[in-house]
């Protein structure tokens, strides 16, 4: 099934199929390893709704819900 | 020769910078403390290296200012060998970097750091392998405990005899491979050098590179395919290297499901409902350890007595309650300091123009100063401590969703907070902002972060104000109230000035860990460095120049009554500017004026200053010897004829007027445009003098703040209503722009 990053909840995860949106912003969810077949689980969100933690490849990455759409993933 | 360090962000470049050269350059543990190449030299048995640490890079695709300075430095300086700082326990992402350095046509090797955090999970990697799929030497060290750095620096000599070509991981995927031969070939015609570099960032499409090469860039633009995302493609290319090649180079079991330490402190520490409470109350306890006079509040529960007899006992460490230990030290060094200025003053012969200028003019005014050195080393070692323990990047995390309503990501809560220590660095840090329009307006909230230089007048003016009872509250308070101000008037400008979409926020949480001693000392040392020299130099000079005017006429004659002095003729002229704001008011009124332009200056000045003023006073000196410069300064200011109001308003006025002429020159660095620069000022000296006025009168008549309440709620009730209206009219808009 296929699922944007930000639908996720606390402790589910996904593989990255694509990324679209902006070209800035995609530029460096790439540059961060968020590449296809990336394995991305969701850590936590933040008290105030937004942003949410992930880790992916190790370690820990933080963004907002609005860049997290733009990520698709298959879960 | 010169060696270039260079590395994700937060991988531990500066402190391998700071055991190479023995500098003590500030480390933190979030991404980006370093904005700016920095430079030193290794020395070992007669050899003397130059090393370079470079800003933290992800890629060599620049993202933010300083991340074009990294990329600048490594290919137009060309560094006899890059030093690729690698973070052995985040390999995966560390290793993307490593991919795009090897396309550049320079010596280099891999320094994997913080193998000794990953021996501890048992874990190792397999270097030579590593070795073998870069084609690099890698080395193995550890930057916190010095270990392999002599080896490490023997590595990197001996690759610079060499010569090493680039060499791309990602020329040769089916999609591009044909494209990348053709830019090579193209580059190579054109006599390029780093061909192999330059290639595949033409193929994906680089900025940077179309402004170097523009003809190069657009011939092989033009055999692009603009339905293929070639960024996506070299970008996935190098990730699936780095998989294919170094999955189970790392020895051991990955951490897995199990919690780390890490993990736990982190649940508690953003925890959805108390992660902000505990926020607040750490930042409260913060200042209650190093400002309150009645620590853990024993004294208001009654379970200190207090005596009525003066000792110096209870100078030191409290009456009726007992002080936070940054009270006790700040008493010890006023005793310290004004015992030391008694010993000055007896040694001075009496009636002599000059002994006035040493007494009231240098010695009250930098010892005034120098007191509060203890307060703010004990501040600034507790916010080290929440820095360099990885706490302060959560923060940002917690707060960003408040941050982006004001047009502010919670990345610009690292520089604004740097601001606490001195708004220098904070406005140089805003160079980690991706948008240009955040970083301008970073800037301009910069100064209302009360900063270092501020704290003295804090502290004075609370021991003074209400018998010293609230000092810490009245501290606290004056953060406090620069931060709502800052709230505020990120509002207005988001509304007014800096319309638009608010700017994106992804930034690497890093692992918690326990602060480096050493860190922090060293930390605290440089703060006191600067304050020293701070004190030494603008202060003493400052105080100096200012004792003159005070004393001097127009006619060059010394001067009975401060009034008829040069400063005092021209401060008289214009307090009337000032009697709204409460502190203009009176026969010292001009005094707080001075006082406060001397602090547009450098904040330090203002108690200098005052303690300057003070210390002219006759009467003031009689009554207690004991402790010169607060009683003489309590004198002149519970003498203010506003009031205490007024004192408030004097505070504010300071709080957020121009913070000091090195901020402004910062700040001007950053924004690099005259009209900017003064439109930056003219806000916060508009604000300053809005607020202070506005503290003043609420302080004097309550009842202002109903009709303020009011006026504000009218201005929200007008807004919600503009809004309602446009949605109306929106869809109409909408169905039209739909034909």
């Amino acid at each position: 099934m296929e699922k944007r990053l930000d639908q996720l909840r606390p402790g589910q995860s996904g593989k990255v199929k694509s990324i679209d949106g902006d070209c800035k912003i995609k530029r460096r969810l790439f540059d961060m390893g968020l590449t296809p077949d990336a394995d991305v689980l969701l850590r936590k969100v933040a008290p105030l709704g937004d942003p949410i933690e992930v880790t992916l490849r190790g370690y820990e990455l933080s963004l907002r819900k609005a860049e997290a759409h733009a990520v698709v993933l298959e879960v | 020769m010169k060696f270039a360090l260079a590395g994700n962000p937060n991988c531990g470049k500066t402190t391998l910078f700071n055991a190479l050269t023995g500098s003590t350059a500030h480390v933190g543990n979030w991404p980006g403390v370093t904005v700016d190449k920095r430079e030193g030299s290794y020395r070992k048995k007669g050899v003397k290296i130059d090393v370079v640490d470079l800003p933290g890079i992800y890629s060599l695709s620049p993202y933010t200012p300083e991340e074009v300075v990294s990329r600048n430095f490594i290919i137009d300086e060309k560094p006899d060998v890059i030093v690729n700082v690698v973070d052995a326990t985040n390999l995966e992402r560390n290793l993307y970097l490593t991919t795009q350095i090897m396309e550049l046509d320079r010596p280099m090797i891999i320094a994997l750091n913080m193998c000794d955090v990953l021996a501890k999970a048992k874990r190792k990697v397999d270097v030579k392998k590593l070795a073998d799929v870069f084609g690099v030497p890698v080395v193995e060290i550890s930057a916190l405990r010095g270990k392999g750095l002599d080896e490490m620096m023997r590595v990197a000599a001996k690759a610079a005899d060499g010569v090493r070509e680039g060499r791309s991981v990602v020329a040769d995927a089916p999609a591009i491979a044909e494209l990348v031969k053709e830019a090579k070939q193209r580059y190579a015609d054109a006599g390029a050098d780093n061909i192999v570099f330059r290639s595949i960032k033409a193929v994906e499409g680089d900025e940077q590179e179309k402004a170097k090469n523009p003809r190069i860039f657009e011939l092989v633009g033009m055999q692009r395919n603009d339905e293929v995302d070639y960024e996506a493609i070299v970008a996935d290319a190098r990730y699936k290297f780095i998989t294919e090649h170094c999955s189970g180079i790392v020895s051991g079991k990955p951490q897995g499901v199990k919690l780390s330490k890490s993990d736990k402190i982190d649940k508690v520490l953003t925890h959805r409902i108390w992660g902000i409470p505990i926020f607040l109350v750490i930042m409260f306890a913060v200042f209650h350890l190093t400002f309150s006079e009645d620590f853990l509040y024993l004294g208001a529960m009654g379970a200190i007595p207090s005596t009525k007899t003066p000792s110096v006992w209870n100078d030191i460490f409290g009456n009726g309650a007992i002080n936070a230990p940054g009270t006790i030290l700040f008493n010890l060094m006023d005793i310290a300091t004004s015992s030391l200025g008694e010993l000055i003053a007896g040694a001075m012969p009496e009636g002599v123009w000059y002994s006035s200028l040493v007494n009231d003019g240098i010695v009250s005014g930098v010892f005034s100063v120098l007191s509060f050195i203890p307060q703010i080393l004990v501040l600034f070692l507790f916010l080290s401590i929440l820095e360099d323990s990885g706490y302060m990047a959560r923060v940002a995390f917690i707060m960003d969703r408040a941050f982006r309503k004001f047009g502010l990501s919670g990345k610009s809560f690292l520089p604004l907070l740097m601001c606490f220590g001195c708004a220098v660095p904070g406005i140089m840090a805003t160079k980690t902002l991706e948008d240009p329009k955040e970083r301008r307006m970073t800037i301009m909230l910069a100064p209302f972060f009360s900063c270092g230089a501020k704290l003295p007048i804090w502290a004075a003016f609370g021991a003074i104000l209400f018998g010293g009872q609230h000092s810490d509250l009245i501290v606290y308070g004056m953060y406090v109230l620069g931060i709502v101000i800052a709230i505020v008037s990120a509002i207005l400008l988001k509304m007014f000035v800096f319309k638009g979409e608010a700017s994106p926020f992804i930034m690497e949480l890093p692992e918690y860990h326990r602060p480096q001693f050493r860190n922090t000392m060293v930390h605290l040392w440089q703060k006191l460095k600067h304050y020293l020299f701070r004190a030494a130099t603008i202060i003493a000079g400052s105080t100096v120049v200012i004792w003159f005017l005070t004393n001097i006429s127009f006619s060059f004659q010394f001067v009975e009554d401060q009034g008829d002095s040069i400063l005092g003729q021209i401060a008289q002229v214009f307090s009337w500017l000032f009697v709204p704001l409460g502190f203009g008011m009176g026969e010292d009124g001009w005094k707080f004026v001075v006082a406060a332009f001397s602090g547009l200056i450098a904040k330090e000045m203002v108690v200098s200053t005052l303690g300057t003023f003070a210390g002219m006073q006759e009467d003031a000196l009689e009554v207690d010897s004991d402790q010169l410069l607060s009683t003489a300064l309590g004198t002149l200011v519970s003498g203010m004829a506003g009031g205490a109001p007024a004192a408030f308003a004097f505070m504010a006025f300071n709080l957020l007027s121009v913070p000091c002429m090195a901020a402004v020159g910062a700040a001007y660095g950053e924004m690099r445009s005259g009209k900017q620069i003064w439109a930056a000022i003219g806000y916060w000296m508009l604000v300053a003098y809005v607020v202070s006025a506005l503290v003043y009168w609420i302080g004097t008549y309550w009842w202002i703040s109903l009709i303020l309440v009011a006026l504000i709620a009218a201005a929200i009730g007008i807004k919600i209503y503009v809004d309602k209206t446009k949605k109306r009219i929106a869809p109409k808009n909408l169905t039209h722009s739909g034909d």
